[in-house]
């Protein structure tokens, strides 16, 4: 066992979540509660690390899809996870070792500690984004060959979904459907796979080190944004202040530009971040800073809470933070998956560490 | 209803209690300010009395009068006078995950809980129902808190939504307690469940911090004579009427803020500005806009809960005519965030006293003249660097708090005030009203009735524009109802926020209407 996730590690690792959320992905709080109050009642959750699981176990990816705004109003019954897990036993015929985050942001990367501290499972170490991206088949078990089917989709009343889709694309687009149906928000399960298939297709040790990122933060004595970058390994884009926010919603994804103007150190310069749900690509000058699948985050100057793109707002002091995606991520077959051009943008992929040697 | 001739505005602050008369044309006829006593309403009569010798008017003219008070706030961070609440959420199978007053300080839970349940019920996002009511969970929930219960909190999921299964929780509340207060969440808050149920049974708490207000407040009117129409002022710098107040007493929280942002404006006769309130212990830099507080995008923590009250948003600064100056060992001046707070006339150097503050600092800098005795020489370059501190934090403050680029007017009101220096920078003018030092009191006096809606409407055959005319049109019955002349009430704020990650068009509408009282 890596770490237990419980009280003292929980809120740490919701801090860590909203950094790795790259501004989407949904508030943090809400998960965290439900984390908070089934480790109260069911007592804690072991995080495991792959080499501690049997090689041919399987793995339960899994968490909310659907509006984190219907989300804070409607929320689980808690026994999702084990309606989900039921089934997925029942479909491959055998059981589930351990629960695995889908995505490593929002509420997402807390909501499965909630199931698995009911069922008394264990939470798997790794997740299939090692951030937040805005659809099912963005995931890096997608990447790695994994099939989405058999998905299982439940709600809190008990309706139970299978899917059998053809690929991850219309994994997203049925359970998307069927999501607003049940409401605007529902529990899911898809591309599960054993724990060896894992080993190269999952961000591994994704958890422990927001757990890591959220506790540098919490403890730092003088400069909580100096001990996110270090805890991170992040580069500094830029120190500033909001001056300009552009927002609109077309088909279910917030799209628009955020302007921060330097201050202190970087006082006369301007940076531009392009927006969808997360936070995409930054620019200055016509010259790229960062681009997905590297994280950028924007977090307060002084707290370094990282800020959701919805509550961005003029007049903010914040730091600008990037710092590379997993691996797995830079493969053509993932950027294509999650980089600029997947996203409508024009431009090529280049590691945030080579723009920032450039710039240096 | 009697036509208006001249109202008392009373705010009590954490220090004094404040109190004007204004005539029927809001001119400034009498002012007065004592310390806030232990038991509030003491304060507040003896303001009154005050203001009342002072302004030498005949006691039958004064028609109305309006509060701001910080009784509910005191009462619930000092757990004192909560009503005992049966927490009723309506939300089952959904919401098990959180159950009710989860994370909740262990004492104030106990002072105010008699028991809570999550019952079969609530409303999808699209108004259809998440399950049936079940009344007879209600039914025997009640029988078996309902004795020890001295009100009942209502929350239903999508009660912003639709509020159906709320009232019918409601009606099953009167079958079994009788007339106990209730209150219902889709009155009280916005869409996000624990932070509205949170408030709703913050509401139920304070039902009897409200009525003891009222009645120790009527009793002081009798006292003096005096028999107003009264008004409460609530956190977004609006009035409610008496019996609204005795309803929603949670929403006085907070509202000292906005009536002091509120009285500046009206001082300074501007709609759009800055304003800076320096007190004793500490500085709030806010933003008047439209002639409105600018509200925080986030809602707030109460006594160590979570709301989704919005108020003011300001940044406050350990700023104050009272805080106290120092040189550290190394050499270096230290401001605050200590203050000598209401001892300022004994402690002050300029006043003869031992402590250096940022008062003797404004003297030093030639800022203003006070006190009778001469500042020693040796104190002279701290103070100097001290008033240069504050001039900086003053400037970074007005900075963050600015809604958009280019140099914005400020007004600078409140006791410490003088502390401003003659420019800031980002800043294009300061004003310096008259009767500063009583623009919170003046705020609540000057007030307007509001009435609000935040909920998620869903665009149908009408679309856009029939989904706004309805928020509109049930913002301005709002307001009517907490008050409001319907031929004066206007909508003074809309917001409008699509839903994400949704394939169904959904949009969040909030819209504020103002008008302005009844019989005025």
């Amino acid at each position: 066992m890596r770490l237990s996730l419980d009280a003292s590690t929980l809120p740490a690792l919701a801090l860590g979540c909203s950094v790795f959320g790259t501004g989407g992905g949904g508030d943090p709080a809400i998960g965290l509660l439900m984390a908070l109050q089934a480790v109260e009642d069911f007592g804690p959750v072991p995080l495991m690390g792959l080499d501690e699981l049997p090689a041919e176990g399987l793995l339960m990816p899994c968490g909310m899809i659907g509006a984190p705004t219907v989300h804070i109003e409607k929320f689980e019954n808690g026994e999702e996870g084990r309606r989900l897990r039921d089934e997925v036993e029942r479909l491959w015929g055998r059981p589930v070792v351990a629960l695995m985050c889908a995505e490593l942001g929002g509420s997402n990367g807390l909501l499965p500690i909630a199931w698995s501290a009911r069922m008394g499972l264990p939470l798997v170490d790794a997740d299939g984004m090692g951030r937040a991206f805005p659809e099912v088949p963005q995931v890096t078990m997608h990447l790695a060959g994994i099939s989405p089917s058999p998905g299982v989709m439940t709600d809190e009343r008990g309706n139970l979904i299978v899917f059998r889709p053809l690929d991850g694309r219309w994994m997203e687009r049925l359970a998307r459907a069927a999501a607003v149906e049940l409401g605007g928000s529902a529990a899911s399960a898809e591309y599960c796979l054993t724990v060896a298939e894992a080993a190269g297709a999952t961000v591994q040790g994704s958890l422990s080190r927001a757990i890591e990122v959220g506790r540098a933060v919490r403890e730092a004595e003088h400069d909580p944004v100096e001990a996110l970058v270090g805890a991170v390994g992040a580069f500094r884009l830029i120190e500033g202040k909001v001056s300009d926010v552009e927002r609109r919603t077309t088909r279910g994804f917030v799209r628009g530009s955020v302007v921060i103007e330097g201050l202190a150190g970087d006082t006369g310069r301007l940076l531009r971040l392009e927006i969808q749900n997360e936070n995409l690509i930054a620019l200055e000058a016509g010259r790229m800073l960062a681009s997905v699948p590297d994280l950028i985050s924007v977090v307060d100057s002084e707290t370094a809470d990282a800020i959701a793109t919805e509550r961005v707002r003029y007049g903010q002091r914040v730091t600008v933070v990037a710092f590379p995606c997993d691996p797995i991520w830079r493969s053509p077959s993932g950027l294509e998956m999650v980089g600029p051009r997947a996203f409508g943008y024009d431009i090529d992929y280049v590691p945030v560490e080579e723009l920032a040697d450039a710039t240096a | 209803m009697p036509p208006l001739d001249h109202r008392i505005g009373v705010d009590v602050g954490g220090t004094n209690t404040d109190a004007v008369v204004l005539d029927r044309d809001d001119t400034l006829v009498a002012k007065a300010k004592v310390p806030t006593s232990p038991e509030v309403a003491d304060g507040i009569g003896r303001a009154i009395g005050v203001a009342l010798g002072e302004s030498g008017i005949d006691r039958s003219r004064v028609t109305h009068l309006m509060l701001g008070t910080t009784h509910a706030t005191n009462a619930v961070l000092e757990r004192r006078n909560l009503q005992r609440v049966a927490v009723i959420r309506i939300g089952s199978p959904a919401t098990h995950a959180v159950r009710p007053l989860f994370g909740w300080p262990a004492d104030l839970r106990q002072a105010v809980s008699v028991g809570e349940a999550i019952v079969g019920g609530g409303i999808e996002l699209d108004g259809r129902e998440l399950a049936p009511f079940d009344h007879d969970g209600v039914a025997r929930f009640l029988a078996r808190v309902g004795e020890r219960a001295e009100g009942v909190a209502i929350a239903s999921v999508f009660a912003p939504v639709l509020p159906d299964h709320e009232l019918m929780a409601e009606e099953v509340v009167r079958k079994e307690l009788g007339d106990v207060p209730v209150s219902l969440s889709h009155r009280v808050g916005s869409i996000g469940l624990l932070e509205r149920e949170n408030a709703t049974v913050l509401n139920a708490a304070l039902g009897r911090v409200a009525r003891d207000v009222i009645a120790a407040l009527e009793r002081s009117l009798s006292a003096h004579g005096l028999n107003p129409v009264t008004y409460f002022a609530q956190n977004d710098g609006t009035l409610m009427a008496l019996d609204y107040a005795l309803q929603y007493p949670v929403f006085t929280i907070g509202s000292g803020p906005a009536n002091s942002i509120r009285g500046a404006a009206f001082l300074a006769g501007v709609d759009d500005a800055l304003v800076v309130d320096v007190g004793g212990t500490s500085t709030d830099v806010g933003v008047v806009a439209n002639g409105f507080p600018r509200e925080s995008s986030q809602g707030v923590e109460i006594g160590g809960i979570r709301t989704n009250f919005r108020m003011p948003d300001l940044i406050t600064l350990a700023l104050g005519g009272g805080t106290v100056v120092a040189a550290g060992p190394d050499g270096r001046v230290q401001v605050g965030p200590q203050s000598v707070g209401y001892r300022l006339q004994e402690e002050a150097l300029v006043f003869g006293g031992r402590t250096p503050t940022l008062t003797d600092a404004a003297v030093a800098g030639g800022r203003v003249r006070l006190g009778s005795k001469p500042l020693p020489e040796n104190r002279r370059r701290v103070l100097t660097e001290a008033l240069q501190r504050v001039d900086f934090m003053l400037a970074d403050a007005v900075d963050r708090i600015k809604t958009s680029k280019g140099d914005r007017p400020l007004i600078a009101v409140g006791g410490g005030s003088v502390l401003i220096p003659e420019q800031i920078p980002g800043v294009s003018a300061i004003t310096r009203p008259h009767d500063f030092d009583v623009a919170n009191a003046i705020g609540a006096a000057i007030a307007s009735v509001s009435g609000q809606v935040d909920r998620i409407f869903h665009l149908g055959a009408g679309g856009r524009e029939a989904a706004l005319r309805e928020a509109c049109e049930d913002a301005t019955e709002r307001a009517v109802a907490a008050g409001a002349e319907l031929d004066t009430v206007s909508v003074v704020e809309m917001e409008e926020v699509p839903l994400a990650y949704l394939t169904t068009q959904a949009v969040r509408i909030r819209v504020k209407a103002a008008g302005s009282l009844g019989g005025l």
